[in-house]
Order: C-alpha cells, then structure tokens, then sequence
C-alpha cells in the first residue's frame, strides 16, 4: 500500500466509526482529491459527509471552525501547503486559540491535510514547507508522516485527538520512498516494510518520535521525506548513525532526541524548509540546552536554502545526497 | 521606440486615484440631507421563500416600520404584542444602562477597554428576539444587547470585563469580547470579520445533520472588506445555507468612514445581490423593522429557502471604544444630525402611541434598570477588578492551550511559578 492508499484507508476507517466526520476541501468530493487521497469517500459516504469546496482556503477552515463549534469532527484538505496563507488566520486566530479563549467552552478536534514539500517539479507555489509557521503557534499540534503505517496510524491518531492537528504530507514520496537522487528511478513502497498496513484501525501515537535506524557514531533528527533521504545519505557515507524520524513535531519528543544525542554525542538535523527560522532552529537550540556536555561537535543543519523555491533549480535546491555528505563528513571531523 | 516612452504618452491625462472622504470633519455642520430615507411602510414584503432575485431591490431601500408619528406600518409591520415591544424596550434601556456604568468604569481604572453601542441598541435586541432561543450567534463586539435579550446574567458579562476570579473565561479575553455556549453566543475575535464565514460553517453543519437550528453571523461595515466577508456570501450561496449574515453598517469603523470599506458606490446590502443571496436594507434604528426583517430571513433559512443578507443601516452614536476620541475625525454632534433618530426613544414612543406606555414608566423603567446594573457590578466588582487580577492562580494561564499540558509548556509553568516567587 502506498501512502495515498493508506490515507485514503484511515479516512474510511474513522469515516465508518463516527458520523460527525465531515471530509471536505477543493476537488475532494466526486474526483477525491487531485492526490486521490479522498477517492471514493463521496461514494461511500454520501455528499454531505466528502465534497467539494470553492477555492476559499479562508472559507474552508472557517467552515470548519462553525462546524466544530456545531459539534462536528471536520477533516479537512488543503490542496497544496502553498494554498494554506489565505486560511492561516483562520487556523492562526481562530482553530488554534478556540480552546484557550474559551476556557475550554469550545474546542476545535478538526484535522487540516495539507501535501507539502519539494522534489515535484511544482515551482514556488506547490512545493513548500511552511511547518514552521504552525509549530510557532500555541494550540497547535503539526504531525509530519514519513511512511504509508505511519500515515494510517498518525491520520487516526490526528482524527481522534482532542486538539486542532495540521497534517502535512511529504506529496514527495506519496507513491514510494525516495533517496534524493531525483535521476534515479523511485523504489516503490512495496519494498518497503512500512508499506505493510494493517486492516481496520490502529494508531501510531502523536508525540512520540520513531528511531529508525539505530548507531552509536551521530544522532540525524529529522522528519517526512527527508527521513528517507537521510538514511540513504548514512547508509552511503558508511556512518554508524542513528536516524530518528520525529514524526510529530509539537509536541515533540524530547525523551527520544535527548537520549540518543547523549548516547551518540554528535548531531544533524535535516529539514527540507529554508533554514532561517526553520524548525532545524529549534531543534538545535533544544539539543544545545540539554545535551552541551554530551556533544563532541557543533550541530549542523542541512536545509533548503532561504530563497522561494525556484522551479528549474528544484535539484539544486532541494537538500540532496551531496548536501547531506557535506554535514555529515562536518560533523563526524572533529 | 517603445510605447512606454514617456514623449509618446504626453497627451494623455494624468490618471487620479480617488481617496473616498466622509461628507463631514470636524468644524463642519454635519447635513445628512443627501440620504435617502423612504417613507415607513413603503418597501414591499416579499414571500419569505421568493426566489432570492425578487428581493434584490430591497438592496438599495430601507425596509421601515415606524413612522415618524411612531405608529408601526406597512407589510413589514411585524404585528409584535405590548408584551414583547415591552421586553424590548426594557432590554435596550438596559445595554445603554450598562454600556454607560461599563464606560465609567474603564475611565474609573477598573478595566482596560469598553465598547459602547449607544444608538444600536435595537439591532441587536430585536434580532435576539425575532431569533429563536436555541439558534446561534456569532457575534461582533457591539452585540451585547444579544447576551441581555437571552437573559444572560449582568454579573457574568461584568465578570468578563473585569477578567475577576468569576470570569468563566479566566482572564484570557479582553473585555466585551464574551463567549457563551449556552446562551448561544459564540467567542469574539479581535481578528474582524473571522466569525462570519464561521456561522455559515455552524449552519452548514445543522444542515448536515438535519437540525431545524439556524445560525446568524454579524460583521461591521468597515469588516466587510475582510476576505472573510466574501468567503461567507460564498459558502452560505454555493450550499444554500441556512444561515442570517448581518452587516451593521454604523458609517464607521474606527476613524475611516465606510466609504472606505468600499459604501460610497453601493449599498452593503448590494453585495448580496452578486452572490445570489436575498438581500435586505433595514432602518437599524427601528427596533420592528429589525424584528421583521430578522424574523423573515429566519422563515427562509428554516424552511430551506436560502440564505439572507442583511444591512443594518445605522449610526455610532460615541466612539468606537474607550481608547478612540472620535472628535478627531469628525464633528461633535453629528449622531444627534442622524436622520433615523434614537433606536430607544423611537420604540417608547411607539409604545406611547399604542397607549401601552408612558413618560412616567419610562423613568421607571430606566431606573429600575439602573438599579439592577449598580447591583450587579457590586457583586461583580467582589470578585475583583481588573488591576488587582493576575497574581494568584498563575499556573492557569498554562491550562487549555490543548487538552493536556504538554512538556514543554509545563516546564515553562514551572518556571514561571519560579519567578514568581522569586
């Protein structure tokens, strides 16, 4: 199964368990999606439970904000992460302030889905990775997957957890893992042991970060398709480094990164977003707040660069194999 | 040579960029002669479920029920019993009451900002009582007279003015900006125009879910050039929502003038018309009017028939709130130059004119609700006043921001606490 398939699967498995989940979002209903992540939920489910919105991102989560004051689970799709800026006050403002305001009078338990990411081909507009924004933002909880059973499980999880989750998904490996050498032809997902996803309904836990590839020599922090790229650029340049994909970047799991920097002593985070302000910034101040005496090198960030994403530089651009050797031979020297 | 050389374009005009300005500044002698006001009673009533075209030129009117002998006429003549006009006026003396104590009680320090909405008492109240009990509001910051009509306790308003150890909203909010679920008042947002596109989404849902429940959502004049605005009219025509959107357009929105939020070429109502949606303009100061035209739009949202937009057509009698001196924009008397008069004075004189009321119980009536609003800031005012909050219970402030305290904001309790104690 395919992250697509496996999204799709968790939609109509909560879909089924509880009738006040009201999917929604521009093309959603009848085509399902232009990803197809919604494919067939119209049909399954009826009208007014999976259709199609005008394209008013600010409309769309403000729908969804009444819906939720109504009672109503709403999970909703953002077309693309580049198409979020119209409805950000919204989420801003609104969804992620309800509760607090409130005092709890009124909760916000909504999903927003947004594909994110580069490696498409997209141009400015359909390749960002705006998660820093909303991991910026108290009431917010941001969930980046990085493989089909996580993407079930986590999309569960998001569904079911009492608070506003932004979802991005890495649209880059969609359809299969990918190592960031954009002229080699992708693996498809079947290869993969993570493309195993199980019938029916289970959750993978939202705060809690998944080491997958254990060492002992470097700590890589990192999330979504860069998780795949990571343990490609590892596996490449022979290092005994331990991998850990964070999977939920608020709240974080803490417990997991400062473990394993202590055990290791030398730190990379990787992130495919700009890297000022980027969430690498955060995660380099946090391991330098708790584990300074552990680290046997500064902690180096590989990340996209601060520029908007430029369409025909896409593959020097994006944070690939050389960029990723640069960092890691930096931080293994000393 | 290129037809962007300047010698080539000599000729041509030198194009102007229009910067609407208000008729009126202050020194001048404000004249409101050039707006139009129709006769009571002359707008046609359409069918409740007409097709949303057949009220598109009640767009550019002013649907009006009171006359200028106070006597209610004409097909939007809502046919309201003594009883109830009573209810409303009582309900309107009691926002201007508690607007003015709440005035006075920012200037007296005892909470940072106040909005008053002197001159719009009726819209709110009328609304409220042409709604049902259980439909829901998304309110701006001026509906208090919604909170009031539903019976929502004086002493609890207060308490979230004065963010005291009662505020149910535990000091997070700035006063006015109150939420109640049970009344049916949704949480107001300093971010405007928000809470418009959000009743439409409410509805949607009752919609959803086979609800007989409607929602009505308010904006300001000035708002309604937020996005949001536009997301509304939208989504509320695209699934034909059953929901009331309400425009107050009280002519200004701080210090611009609602020409600036685009009023100087069409009406607010007009934009409804684009969208398809049936579109009302109503004398806000005409407590019947407001009732029907209320009472009307939630006939159609009931029976499936569409959504409504209404424009509340009024004046801002004082400053937009306690931090505004509005004698910086325009001229000092120009609320008394208003040509729809005082909401207030003209329901009591109706009253008077159906011999169900008098001078004598009006000075009653507005004593008692005098009393009744000293008595509940008495009691709110134990509870604290807002300089002397914000010291005990600081751990509250890290509880709500999600479900459960995560990490990283519970060590920063911690530290807090710490430096509180410090």
């Amino acid at each position: 199964m395919n992250m697509i398939q496996a999204l799709n699967d968790a939609h109509k498995v909560v879909m089924a368990a509880d009738e006040d989940i009201v999917v929604f979002g521009e093309d959603v209903g009848y085509f399902g999606g232009v990803f197809r992540v919604t494919e067939g939920l119209q049909k399954q489910f009826g009208k007014t439970r999976a259709f199609d919105a005008p394209i008013s991102e600010g409309g769309i989560v403000a729908a969804a904000v009444g819906m939720a004051a109504y009672g109503l689970k709403p999970l909703i799709e953002i077309q693309f992460a580049d198409y979020i800026y119209p409805g950000y006050d919204q989420i801003v403002s609104e969804v992620a302030k309800m509760r607090y305001r409130t005092a709890g009078e009124w909760t916000m338990p909504m999903v927003i889905r947004t594909p994110y990411g580069g490696g498409i081909f997209g141009g400015q507009t359909h390749s960002q990775s705006p998660e820093s924004l909303f991991t910026h933002i108290a009431g917010l909880k941001v969930v980046v997957p990085s493989t089909p059973y996580d993407a079930k499980g986590l999309l569960i999880s998001a569904v079911e957890d009492p608070d506003p989750v932004i979802f991005f998904e890495p649209k880059r490996i969609y359809n299969g893992p990918f190592d960031g050498h954009h002229d080699k032809p992708v693996k498809p997902w079947s290869k993969h042991p993570a493309s195993e996803v199980p019938e029916g309904h289970y959750t993978v836990p939202i705060g809690k970060a998944a080491v997958v590839r254990e060492g002992e020599a470097l700590t890589v922090l990192t999330y979504g398709t860069m998780v795949h790229v990571s343990l490609a650029a590892v596996e490449e340049n022979g290092i005994d480094a331990e991998v850990i994909d964070l999977r939920t970047l608020v709240p974080l799991d803490l417990a997991t990164i400062e473990g394993s920097v202590k055990k290791t002593g030398r730190c990379l985070v990787v992130h495919e977003a700009p890297r000022t302000s980027g969430f690498g910034a955060e995660l380099v101040s946090l391991v330098q707040e708790r584990c300074f005496y552990h680290l046997e090198a500064p902690v180096e960030r590989v990340t996209g660069w601060d520029t908007p994403y430029p369409h025909a530089y896409e593959w020097a651009y994006f944070p690939g194999p050389k960029r990723l050797k640069h960092a890691l031979e930096k931080v293994m020297a000393d | 040579m290129s037809d962007r050389d300047p010698d080539l374009r000599r000729n041509a005009p030198k194009l102007q960029l229009h910067v609407p300005e208000p008729p009126f500044r202050p020194g001048d002698t404000p004249d409101f002669s050039s707006i139009q006001v129709p006769a009571a009673g002359e707008a046609p009533r359409p069918d409740s479920t007409a097709a949303a075209a057949e009220t598109h030129s009640l767009a550019t009117s002013l649907v009006r029920v009171l006359d200028d002998d106070a006597k209610a006429v004409g097909p939007w003549d809502p046919k309201l019993d003594a009883d109830t006009l009573r209810k409303m006026l009582r309900d309107m003396v009691t926002v201007r009451v508690f607007d003015d104590r709440m005035y006075r009680a920012q200037r007296q320090g005892k909470t940072s900002f106040y909005m008053k909405c002197t001159g719009e008492e009726a819209i709110a109240v009328a609304a409220a009582t042409a709604m049902d009990r259980d439909d829901m509001h998304f309110p701006t910051y001026r509906q208090q007279g919604l909170l009031i009509s539903r019976g929502y306790p004086l002493v609890e308003m207060m308490n979230q003015i004065y963010s005291n150890r009662g505020d149910k909203l535990r000091g997070r909010q700035l006063p006015i900006m109150y939420s109640d679920k049970a009344h049916g008042f949704f949480s107001i947002s300093g971010n405007l125009g928000t809470q418009f596109p959000q009743a439409v989404g409410w509805a949607m849902g009752a919609a959803i879910k086979g609800d007989s429940r409607i929602a009505m959502g308010w904006i300001g004049d000035g708002a309604t050039a937020e996005g949001d605005f536009h997301s509304a009219m939208t989504f509320a025509a695209v699934y034909n929502v059953p929901v009331i959107l309400a425009t107050v357009n009280n002519q200004w929105a701080i210090s611009s003038f609602s020409g600036i939020a685009g009023g100087e070429r069409a009406t607010f109502a007009q934009r409804g018309v684009g969208y398809g949606v049936a579109s009302l303009r109503v004398d806000g100061n005409d407590a019947l009017a407001v009732y029907a035209a209320v009472q009307w739009a939630a006939e159609r949202a009931r029976s499936n028939s569409g959504p409504t937009l209404i424009e509340f057509f009024t004046y801002r009698a004082e400053g937009h709130s306690t931090s505004d001196d509005p004698s910086g924009y325009r001229p000092t008397n120009e609320a008394k130059a208003w040509p729809l008069g005082d909401p207030i004075e003209r329901l009591k004189s109706h009253l008077i004119a159906l011999g169900e009321w008098d001078e004598q119980r009006q000075e009653a009536l507005v004593a008692e609700c005098d009393a009744a609003v000293r008595a509940a800031q008495k009691e709110s005012e134990r509870r604290g006043i807002l300089p002397q909050q914000g010291n005990e219970n600081i751990e509250s402030m890290f509880e709500d921001v999600y479900a459960e305290v995560p990490w990283h904001i519970a060590e920063q309790r911690d530290a807090s606490l710490r430096e509180a104690r410090d």
